[in-house]
């Protein structure tokens, strides 16, 4: 337990990092930071799959499809930045403020809800249900792979006469 | 596990709603698109971690692993299409701030 | 037999994209059409053969698809619209790459609005959801331009956090019900229909499928996409892929898998009605004629809403109903959007005046298609406006009838002026160079207008065919 709470508060620091970093390209740092201690924590929860699926793909993948399309976007200046991030936190004060209030209103709720969760009478591997169980999302993925194929051949390839 | 399902999804359905705070205030929060399409990641991720917590607390990681995989196939696709619409909404406009882009009116 | 709405159109973009492509780009626009037009024969024509034939690939194939007479009256529309935006995408697209590229983009919309309209699976559901709308995406992102360009991140945006809400919903669903299949989702619901979590589940699943289908107030992405993108897209996106996406699943899983209580009842109803009078204003002050149709979709979909909220038999029937005239009335309009933009270059009202005697079919088929909007006898929308207020009035929710009945009378209004100044005044200095629409664009309309027309004529046939079998 002490281990899981550890690794949240870690994945909730990286989160903020994240967001509240000035340069992007740090924010993809941070991203890719916390796809890896969401890795972990979901390994903890005895999903090894899906934690190697993700480090790899969102940790990688998607790192590198941030950083390319930064690298063709340019930066901004150093000085507007300080400006913007200034106005940034002014024009959402709120928002911490609706967070600590929502926390007191939370732990003023006498007791939180019980409810009983059904437990899974036979359990399978998870290689059984994605390819015996779940065709349906298979094939799902398939087109959606197409289609992004689609998408990057329109999208990314640039003619001359098109501009 | 020593303490049980009930307060394990407290515990971290408090942190998941937190992420997702971080996450929706990334989205709103900022002028630049490809920020945007970061806090849209980490609301995923916060979506991630509670179907693999869902999937813990009923037993059913299998299903849960299989749903996160797919999952994360679409938000790939998701994400190299709109990496492609802000590169080329780059290239007109030359800046990605959404102040300065607002051809859309009405 | 249901898998083979998603397996053949999936072998016919293989097909295309593995043989030579000289060949193929020619044969891309056919091979799409014909694939429409099976769909459509095949959805309409005998119910046996949907469900009797035995499916030889199910052996193979594990797939939690079924038809009922919801799916059925879905794939006849979805055929029409498809159909309808192949042929006005072959006749306005420029060069023989691009139709190629459109053509496959809209069989893969094709796949993942099949796969949504019948699936039994929440999460598969969930997944066809996010192919139809990737491949919207790609295509309103297609046409390059700086308007279209962002109306599609816009779209993105807004259907990113919907997909969100989505994605912690089916979440919250796994864990009250240990699965994600209707069946299962329904049966864990019923016995705990009033617990926190499933109250929660429910409200951000519905919060996720109101940004989706572009209700109040969520529907800020809906007329900078549908006037941004390129006509023929326009057709798909505002003609199906939202209804599907967004009005379909809300009817799918309101009535057959959540709790329908009076609660979620008064939630429908109040955004229903509100996007039906927002939808309506909003229209009124439009200069940019495609973007006037996108408000009054808006108003559209709240009808639909809005009866699905009243909860009986009849309204169901009527919330479905309106949406299979949607779909055909909603893609004739733009279809006629499509031709004025191809023989005068602009969609600006007003710059155009008098069209309608340079342009007699264009007219005559606006004509039809806005008093069927407006609920006109004897046109189709009439019979389905009557069925949804006669419903509201049988639940005695008599407030909302009445507002329905209000704002039919403006929609009336708008599409009358809007007829008027385009079509029936007098033919200014813009309109000069202007002929008719090609011959195909012409057929096309002609056909709409005549289904508007058949439709609304032949109702007691149709309404035993079609929609008895939903209820």
């Amino acid at each position: 337990m002490n281990l899981n709470l550890i690794l949240l508060i870690a994945l909730l620091l990286a989160a903020f990092w994240t967001v509240l970093t000035i340069r992007l390209v740090r924010s993809v740092v941070g991203l890719a930071l916390t796809s890896a201690i969401l890795s972990v924590i979901m390994f903890r929860l005895g999903s090894p799959l899906a934690a190697v699926f993700e480090l790899s793909v969102c940790s990688g993948l998607i790192s590198v499809i941030f950083v390319t399309t930064i690298s063709f976007t340019s930066r901004v200046s150093k000085e507007r930045l300080t400006v913007r991030r200034r106005e940034r936190f002014v024009k959402f004060w709120y928002l911490p403020v609706i967070l600590i209030a929502a926390g007191l209103a939370l732990m003023h709720l006498s007791r939180p809800p019980v409810f009983k969760f059904p437990v899974a009478s036979v359990t399978q591997d998870a290689q059984s249900v994605l390819w015996n169980l779940r065709h349906l999302d298979l094939l799902g993925q398939v087109v959606v792979l197409l289609a992004g194929a689609f998408g990057v051949v329109i999208l990314f390839k640039e003619k001359k006469d098109e501009r | 596990m020593s303490v049980e399902p009930l307060q394990l999804f407290w515990y971290f359905g408090i942190f998941i709603i937190l992420i997702s705070i971080c996450g929706a205030y990334c989205i709103l929060a900022t002028f630049n698109l490809i920020r945007a399409l970061i806090g849209f990641e980490i609301l995923v991720k916060a979506a991630t971690l509670l179907i693999i917590l869902a999937g813990y607390l009923t037993g059913n990681q299998a299903l849960a692993q299989a749903l996160v995989i797919t999952l994360i196939v679409i938000e790939v696709v998701m994400m190299v299409v709109s990496g492609g619409i802000v590169l080329w909404l780059y290239r007109y406009n030359q800046t990605i701030d959404t102040r300065k882009l607002s051809n859309l009116k009405g | 037999m249901p898998s083979w709405f998603i397996l053949v159109p999936f072998a016919c973009i293989l097909i295309l994209n593995l043989a030579p492509k000289t060949w193929m780009s020619r044969f891309a626009f056919w091979l799409a059409a014909a694939l429409a037009c099976a769909q459509l024969i095949l959805a309409a024509g005998n119910q046996a053969i949907l469900q009797g034939v035995v499916d030889p690939l199910a052996k193979f194939f594990n797939f939690s698809l079924a038809i009922d007479g919801l799916s059925r009256l879905m794939l006849i529309s979805i055929a029409i619209v498809v159909f309808a935006a192949l042929l006005a995408g072959r006749y306005t697209i420029a060069t023989a790459a691009k139709r190629f590229n459109f053509t496959n983009l809209v069989l893969i919309a094709l796949i993942g609005m099949n796969a949504v309209v019948m699936s039994t699976d929440i999460f598969s559901l969930y997944v066809f959801v996010e192919t139809s709308a990737i491949s919207l995406f790609i295509l309103i992102a297609a046409n390059k331009d700086k308007s279209a360009l962002e109306g599609a991140f816009k779209y993105f945006i807004l259907s990113a956090i919907a997909t969100v809400f989505i994605l912690f919903s089916i979440a919250l669903f796994v864990l009250l019900s240990g699965g994600t299949s209707f069946s299962l989702i329904r049966a864990a619901l019923a016995g705990q229909g009033g617990a926190f979590l499933a109250r929660l589940a429910m409200l951000l699943f519905l919060c996720g499928i109101f940004i989706k289908s572009g209700l109040v107030p969520f529907h800020g992405w809906l007329p900078d996409a549908y006037s941004s993108a390129a006509t023929p897209v326009s057709i798909l996106l505002a003609g199906i892929v939202t209804k599907v996406t967004g009005a379909y699943v809300l009817m799918r899983l309101v009535t057959q898998v959540f709790v329908l209580d009076a609660r979620t009842q008064n939630l429908l109803m109040f955004v229903g009605a509100l996007s039906i009078i927002v939808g309506a204003y909003g229209a009124l002050g439009q200069r940019e004629f495609k973007r006037m149709l996108a408000y009054s979709s808006i108003s559209q979909v709240g009808y639909i809403v809005l009866a699905l909220g009243c909860g009986t038999p009849l309204a169901f029937a009527g919330a479905a109903f309106h949406l299979f005239n949607h779909a055909i009335f909603k893609s004739l309009l733009f279809v006629n959007a499509c031709c004025i933009e191809k023989e005068t270059g602009t969609l600006d009202i007003e710059k155009m005046s008098g069209l309608s005697q340079r342009m007699p079919v264009t007219a005559a088929s606006s004509l039809v298609a806005s008093l069927s909007t407006a609920g006109l006898p004897p046109l189709a929308g009439f019979w389905s406006k009557f069925i949804i207020i006669l419903a509201l009035m049988q639940a005695g929710k008599n407030t909302y009838a009445i507002t329905a009945l209000l704002a039919s009378a403006l929609t009336l209004g708008y599409f009358l002026i809007l007829q008027r100044k385009v079509f029936f005044s007098k033919p200014g200095e813009g309109v000069s160079g202007v002929k008719e629409a090609g011959t195909g664009l012409v057929l096309l309309e002609l056909s709409l207008t005549l289904v508007t027309i058949g439709v609304g004529i032949a109702f007691p046939w149709v309404y035993n065919y079609l929609i008895l079998p939903i209820l």
